[in-house]
């Protein structure tokens, strides 16, 4: 078959913003059997494939998209798999513009190969048509236990599970999947692929455990000394970072950890949830990250009238991806940019006490920026403009300015090494911490970052695992 | 599944039941609290440990009818299994090396006050309580506190048993007496805690508060449960799930804790009024 030279990707067919703007079903709905053909015909599959290396789990790209031109899409799926255990996950989260995408041949002279939505469509259509039981590997008598059913937990009980490991996770919540079921929205990600995916997990063999914080209900020390002869810690990003401006405590303002776990894990998108949210009126999401622009969507989703995220630098800075931005100005999103808040207000009524409305937020005050000097990472350093103060009205404030990890498992082992911000450090190579047979990974250790790099450190953890265990036993 | 293996009814809204979570039990100390949800599409919601059985492998909580889920909760009888149930959470009171405590309760708050007090009593401390309801009827755990207590106030709003007025009576007039403690412990409403963290300010005697803001996941994720504390003039945020539940007294702005509490008033009274209707309905 002729390569398709076209020097643009195979548009992505999505729904009318006008529509989506306001329900929770998944924005961009897949490509067609056809489009997938034709957007795999415009792979050259070059020689020595820059888009592997682009690829934090190294998945066989242009295996699995020669496969996709001859119509196996069920080929291409198992040379996914054999790499990557969250795939339906990945080619809707990943930000491939700056991973495999980037490195696209094709990508420099017009558009890169649409490898994310090549690799959505193989998982969807293996997640459609598959009927073939999974078969369980050959238990190799060895126990690992995960802390953490998030992307990398997944990935690394996935990959030990498959080389025989009897893997337990261990999962804080009462469902598992971490950021994909309390972060990531339904409109984005739907439930009911994270569930596939962790279903699929538990046919490997994998044993989930719920409501087990480790911590407090178990300790990392407690497993060791139960059997398990390594545990990877891959307990996520932790508690929501704040401003620190006057106002923060007022009635409506919100973590975006709050904000979006009671809408998705809680359910408060659904019609009959009973999870309380604050709906409707005006909302203002500080922050520009992907987190940010979840947060914004899925309040405009709720009922929002006016949605605004206000961020302290450019459109050029914003950290999001930029399908989301695009897809967050298509469904209505206000940009405030180059403003910094700098008082959350809240109403008071001095007359009446009582006055329900007492305490509950009525604006934020901003103050307006510039870009000056880069600071040592490059970025342009945001600089305020004297006497530049302004109100943005508003009735919710959501603060999507990261976190911070998790006090929990490091003050409960000893000899757990944590660096000044309090991730936990880990040897880069391995994934081994200072402790014995503990490994680290995902936002535990790098602080809040994406999926795909999370399922790479589950990745390498697994690996390291293997290796140290079989070292420790003499066996090969 | 967590099985509840007792139920007891303290007074006509207040329910003990004891859970079957045995890894829960093993841990559980006096001050932390656990998460259960009732069913699938429950809600979370953080009730502190009222006492455990590590050999029986259980924990039991003591909760108050006040809204749907707590409705919910009290409807499941003997034998009836909870969803989920997480912990344990927060940190344990701290009651080393304590000789001379005042532990103040009031209305449920009693229940979570009388684990301390039994530990404080174990330890060989000396323990003055003092519990405050608003009538009669309202009274739990009187006997269990008599028997851990070696001094014992009993006070109702309306003075129908015990004496009349509130918890900050007995305190005020023990400080009067030049009464002194190591520590003072006070659970229950955020109103009542307050005042007894002015009343014992002027003495300069520790003041223990143990906060229960609403709270989503309980393990240090969300942030719904952050705390204004001032210390050392400076005011600061903390988490109660993970920082506490329990806090100095002087350091907490109640205030801001109390509108913060009543955030979802409307929203949780129309889910408490529903739910009144659908058990209504399947009554009839």
């Amino acid at each position: 078959m002729a390569a398709n030279m076209d020097p643009c990707k195979n548009p992505m067919p999505t729904r009318d913003a006008r529509v989506r703007a306001h329900d929770f079903s998944e924005v961009t709905t897949g490509y067609s059997e056809q489009a997938a053909l034709n957007e795999a015909l415009r792979c050259l599959n070059c020689k020595n494939h820059p888009c592997v290396t682009g690829c934090p789990v190294n998945i066989r790209i242009p295996e699995f998209i020669e496969q996709v031109k001859k119509g196996d899409f069920e080929a291409a799926y198992k040379i996914i798999h054999e790499t990557s255990s969250l795939p339906a996950v990945c080619g809707r989260v990943c930000p491939q513009e700056t991973q495999c995408e980037q490195h696209c041949v094709r990508g420099i002279k017009g558009e890169p190969v649409g490898i994310g939505r090549l690799e959505r469509f193989v998982a969807d259509w293996h997640n459609e048509h598959n009927t073939e039981p999974v078969e369980r590997p050959v238990p190799n008598g060895h126990r690992v236990a995960v802390v953490g059913s998030g992307p990398s937990g997944l990935t690394c009980a996935g990959d030990l599970a498959k080389k025989g490991y009897a893997v337990t996770v261990f999962e804080a919540l009462h469902t598992a999947g971490g950021v994909l079921v309390y972060g990531i929205p339904e409109f984005r990600l739907p439930k009911s692929i994270v569930k596939q995916e962790v279903e699929h997990l538990k046919a490997l063999g994998v044993d989930l455990q719920t409501n087990v914080i480790i911590g407090r209900t178990l300790t990392v020390d407690e497993l060791l000394s139960e059997g398990y002869e390594a545990v990877y810690i891959a307990s996520g990003a932790g508690l929501p970072n704040f401003m620190n401006i006057p106002g923060e405590s007022l009635m409506g303002v919100y973590s975006a950890n709050e904000f979006l776990t009671r809408s998705n894990l809680m359910k408060a998108y659904r019609q009959d949830s009973t999870t309380p949210v604050m709906k409707g009126g005006r909302v203002a999401v500080v922050g520009g990250g992907n987190v940010a622009m979840d947060a914004a969507r899925t309040a405009l989703r709720l009922g929002a009238q006016e949605v605004t995220i206000v961020y302290r630098r450019s459109l050029e800075e914003l950290p999001a991806r930029k399908e989301e931005v695009e897809h967050a100005k298509e469904e209505g999103v206000i940009f405030r940019l180059l403003s910094n808040p700098t008082e959350i207000l809240g109403y008071e009524n001095k007359e009446d006490k009582r006055d329900p409305r007492n305490g509950r937020v009525v604006g934020m005050k901003c103050v307006c920026m510039e870009l000056g000097e880069p600071d040592e990472r490059g970025r342009r350093r945001p600089v305020e403009i004297p006497d530049s103060e302004f109100v943005l009205p508003t009735d919710t404030v959501i603060m999507a300015i990261g976190t911070s990890p998790n006090p929990l498992i490091k003050t409960t082992t000893p000899g757990l090494e944590v660096n000044r911000r309090g991730g936990i450090v880990i040897t880069p190579e391995t994934g081994a911490t200072s402790v014995e047979g503990v490994f680290a990974g995902g936002d535990a250790v790098t602080g809040a970052a994406t999926v795909i790099s999370a399922m790479g450190a589950g990745k390498l953890a697994a690996a390291s695992i293997d290796r140290y265990i079989n070292g420790q036993t003499g066996a090969e | 599944m967590y099985r509840i293996v007792k139920k007891e009814t303290l007074n006509p809204t207040v329910v003990r039941i004891e859970v079957e979570a045995p890894l829960v039990a093993a841990k559980a100390q006096p001050g932390q609290f656990i998460i259960l949800r009732v069913d699938e599409d429950g809600e979370r919601i953080p009730l502190t440990v009222a006492g455990y059985d590590r050999e029986k492998g259980t924990v039991t909580v003591i909760f108050q009818i006040v809204g749907a889920t707590t409705l919910q909760l009290g409807q499941l009888e003997e034998g009836a299994c909870l969803c989920d149930f997480a912990g344990p959470l927060g940190t344990a009171t701290q009651l080393d090396g304590l000789k001379e405590v005042c532990v103040v309760g009031g209305g449920v708050g009693c229940a979570i006050a009388l684990p301390i007090a039994k530990q404080l009593h174990e330890n060989g401390c000396r323990v003055t309580s003092i519990i405050g309801f608003r009538n009669k009827d309202l009274v739990i755990l009187e006997e269990e506190f008599k028997a851990c207590s070696d001094d014992f106030y009993l006070m109702t709003d309306d003075g129908s048993v015990g004496e009349q007025g509130n918890v900050c009576a007995p305190l005020n007039r023990l400080f009067a007496d030049g009464k002194r403690f190591d520590r003072v412990i006070t659970i229950g409403p955020l109103i009542m805690m307050k005042f007894v963290t002015e009343a014992t300010r002027a003495t300069g005697i520790p003041c223990t508060v143990s906060m229960n803001p609403i709270m989503i996941d309980g393990t240090g994720m969300c942030g719904g449960c952050r705390l204004t504390l001032t210390r050392n003039g400076e005011k600061i945020t903390r988490f109660a799930c993970v920082d506490g539940p329990d806090f100095d007294g002087y350091e907490v702005d109640f205030d801001e804790a109390m509108r913060r509490g009543g955030m979802y008033r409307e929203f949780e009274r129309h889910a408490y009024e529903r739910t009144c209707r659908l058990l209504n309905k399947e009554e009839a």
